[in-house]
């Protein structure tokens, strides 16, 4: 989010009860995909204000305060499931916290892990939590970005999460105009486009 | 080996019982420790292993230079902030960029803001477990509870209600079997002292800094436009600002700046009313632990931070102030510069990586980040399963950065001493009133206490400073000037074809530099030192080890099953490796093989 459309609910963590939650590394290939994924979905739709639409990258015990404020959460991540590379899988309220942390894609969810214990025991856990994961297909590629496989899913999932958001009574709406540049959730230098074409060694190799 | 001692003197002993803590709980990122026991179970010898890549440098090459703050911020989950601030004053100073007086008090407003942060998170959730045991807090008496909060603070939460309160929902949270943050300690180790009121005291604390942490982000999201990842910019701050009671849409106006002043004052009572005396009642019951100190009475170094004049990064300006100490002479401060080839060198010869000499260490504007991974002859193990890692060939993915050679000790005991040292009387006062409550000499400081306590002082001292830089920017806001940003050099066309710079300061871990090679507008080399490099360091090829090594050796354990003593030392460090990115297989295994494009 930009300046320009921060309004002063913004610095104000109490301003909301919706929080749809992007977790990952965008800098580790799939492990992007929650990111990228909250990125989309800022693009193409609006949602009343008690929605909050968060990149929370790999901020771990941080997230807590954001966490703690919502009574819904909608997270999007990548997960190891055990499954066929891209599958996208629904995980729901009392099984989030164990899908965050028995088997760990990367470091983030260690620490989202804990947040969710702490949210716990300060007594502030989300009333309804949904997560909706991908299995990666690729992580240990640095500075790489979302495998072809794996960035098909990002419209997949978020047609499951707006029906969620439809199950949660959650309201939402098409964009009419093209959302501008500086107003996407991540800053220019790391939106998608830019950052897998300027990678510098890629030599032309499609992502 | 058996018996060496190392050119910085240290006796190293490797033929006792070998103890791995793999990985270290409680920590951003992944790290692991292994020590040598004597008969007496007194460790001898430590390996300090950072098991996850970091190759920053490499994805930065040929981008643009004005992005770089931006990749720096994904690189750790904590300091973001801090990271990008070091990259924007890189670029700024390779380019000659002169930043406006707003932005500098803006940027330190959000350093301070984090420094206390992360002072408090650090003491309240990742250290305090460490000290005082969750479970004896369950049999606590309220009342009692109540009189020891009200002798040692006037914070208001103190009635034996609240207590009462606190420790019934901490039962639940015990009975139900789910003790999740609180399952990876040692509950009732003969190593806790604290008696069980002090216990509940600092537990309830616990969750008060929990619902604290709501209010100090806030700061961050005003200034930085967004949170957890505020925006920067190359040149000053991103941000509009005028001090109108009603403004326009995205400005920042004296709405959001009375927020600001409001969560200032908070966070002085917080520290001064909680945090502070928390952490002298918890150290008058282990003031006969004084293990720890290791590197800290002999080597410590800090690039100083907050320039209370814009641009201007000499003691003269600087709050924190630079120096290095060698050999423990407090009477004699070194100044520390960054760019000078001859100061900072970092080696790999203990190192994941490659250089044509691993005898010589390189200046970070000649860094090379080349990953070689190989293990040392006497590995027990295979290489993707290491039972006992062989310090004697390369064995972290760590460099070993050295200050004219020497290994030295950063962060909040560094900066203290450093302070200290250079007679500030906003550090040295506190410094002296603390221990003095304490009944404990100065050499007291150079332990895993020592560490604790300077990072305690330091949060409270943070918080009185965001007081009076708000009152200076407000000050100038008011005469007139609401000037953020400075372009006239951000388009490419008006830079010079070969240009190098630094960004350098004190992140709340330590002493953080970042080094950027500007060629033809894209960034030729970028070099990141980061805090954790220099306290986990492994050995260089003449033998020094590194902070995390050096504070462990010669503290007893109680029970070599149960490795308290040692995350009480590593965790007073407050590690963070989360900079040092590596995923990890799909079965928690380290990746021994990566692809680097």
């Amino acid at each position: 989010m930009s300046i320009a459309t921060m309004s002063i609910a913004d610095g104000d963590p109490g301003a909301y009860d919706t929080l749809i939650l992007g977790i990952g590394n965008i800098l580790w290939a799939d492990e992007g995909f929650g990111i990228r994924t909250i990125e989309t979905l800022h693009e193409r739709y609006t949602f009343p204000d008690n929605v909050r639409v968060m990149d929370g990258g790999t901020q771990g015990i941080f997230l807590l305060p954001w966490v703690r404020n919502a009574k819904r959460l909608l997270i999007f991540d990548a997960v190891d499931f055990g499954l066929a590379p891209a599958t996208l899988k629904v995980i729901r309220d009392d099984e989030v916290p164990r899908f965050m942390g028995a088997k760990k894609v990367s470091m983030h969810q260690t620490g989202f892990q804990e947040v969710l214990a702490s949210a716990d025991l300060a007594g502030d856990l989300p009333l309804q939590m949904v997560l909706i994961g991908v299995q990666p297909e690729l992580l240990d590629d640095y500075g790489g970005s979302l495998r072809h496989s794996v960035k098909t899913k990002i419209d997949p999932a978020i047609e499951r999460g707006l029906a969620i958001l439809n199950e949660w009574n959650v309201s939402w709406e098409l964009r009419g105009d093209s959302l501008p540049r500086e107003e996407h959730i991540g800053p220019t230098a790391l939106d998608i486009q830019d950052y897998e074409n300027e990678r510098p060694s890629t030599g032309g190799e499609p992502v | 080996m058996a018996s060496v001692t190392t050119p910085n003197g240290f006796a190293l002993d490797d033929s006792g019982q070998r103890v791995v803590v793999d990985p270290v709980c409680r920590i951003e990122g992944h790290l692991r420790i292994e020590v040598n026991l004597d008969e007496n179970n007194v460790i001898r010898n430590a390996v300090s292993t950072g098991s996850m890549w970091r190759g920053l440098e490499v994805i930065l090459q040929g981008r643009d230079p004005r992005d770089a703050w931006a990749f720096t911020e994904r690189i750790c989950g904590v300091c973001t902030g801090v990271h990008a601030l070091q990259s924007v004053r890189a670029v700024e100073d390779a380019l000659d960029i002169q930043i406006p007086t707003n932005a500098n008090h803006i940027r330190n407003l959000m350093m301070l803001a984090q420094y206390a942060q992360d002072h408090i998170v650090h003491f309240y959730h990742l250290h305090a477990l460490d000290w005082v045991d969750v479970v004896s807090a369950l049999s606590a008496d309220p009342k009692a509870t109540s009189e020891l909060q009200q002798a040692i603070s006037p914070w208001p939460n103190s009635s034996p209600g609240y207590f009462s309160t606190v420790q019934n929902k901490l039962k639940r949270f015990v009975e139900s079997g789910q003790l999740g943050i609180f399952a990876n300690a040692y509950w009732g180790s003969p190593a806790y002292k604290l008696p069980p009121e002090a216990n509940l005291l600092a537990t309830t604390h616990y969750l008060e800094a929990l619902d604290f942490q709501k209010e100090i982000v806030k700061i961050h999201t005003i200034f930085g436009g967004r949170n957890p990842h505020p925006n920067w910019v190359v040149g000053g701050m991103p941000c509009s600002i005028n001090v109108d009671e009603v403004g326009s849409s995205g400005v920042v106006n004296m709405v959001w700046l009375n927020m600001v002043k409001d969560i200032i004052e908070q966070t002085i009572a917080f520290t001064d009313q909680v945090y502070l005396p928390d952490l002298k009642a918890i150290a008058s019951f282990y003031k006969d632990w004084g293990y720890g100190g290791g590197l800290s009475s002999k080597n410590v170094m800090a690039y100083g931070e907050f320039p209370a004049y814009a641009n201007n990064h000499t003691n003269d300006s600087l709050m924190m102030p630079q120096g290095a100490i060698l050999d423990g002479d407090l009477n004699n401060v070194h100044d520390v510069d960054v760019r000078d080839p001859a100061q900072i060198q970092e080696f790999v010869a203990h190192s994941w990586y490659q250089y044509a000499d691993e005898n010589v260490g390189l200046h970070p504007f000649e860094g090379v980040t080349e990953p070689k991974f190989e293990l040392g002859p006497n590995l027990v193990g295979t290489k993707t399963n290491i039972e006992n890692i062989d310090e004697g060939g390369k064995y972290s993915w760590l460099k070993a950065p050295r200050w004219r050679g020497h290994a030295m000790e950063v962060g909040p005991l560094a900066r203290y001493l450093v302070g200290y040292a250079r007679g500030r009387p906003d550090i040295k006062e506190p410094v002296d009133k603390l221990l003095s409550d304490l009944g404990l000499p100065i050499t007291a400081l150079f332990s895993t206490l020592g560490r604790t306590a300077a990072r305690g002082l330091e949060a409270s001292w943070a918080a009185h400073k965001m007081r009076d830089v708000y009152a200076e920017l407000m000050a100038n806001l008011k005469a007139g000037d609401l000037t953020t940003a400075n372009m006239e050099k951000f388009d490419p066309s008006t830079w010079e074809a070969d240009v190098k710079g630094v960004g350098f300061g004190e992140a709340p871990r330590g002493a953080l530099g970042h080094w950027v090679h500007i060629k033809d507008t894209k960034i030729e080399n970028y070099q990141c030192i980061v805090p954790t490099t220099w306290n986990a360091s492994p050995r260089d090829p003449a033998g020094n080890i590194g902070a995390y090594e050096a504070a462990l050796l010669g503290t007893p354990m109680a029970d070599a099953e149960q490795p308290l003593e040692i995350l009480r030392t590593i965790h007073s460090f407050d590690p963070c490796v989360a900079c040092a990115t590596h995923v990890m297989s799909h079965d928690g295994r380290e990746l021994s093989e990566i692809k680097v494009r």
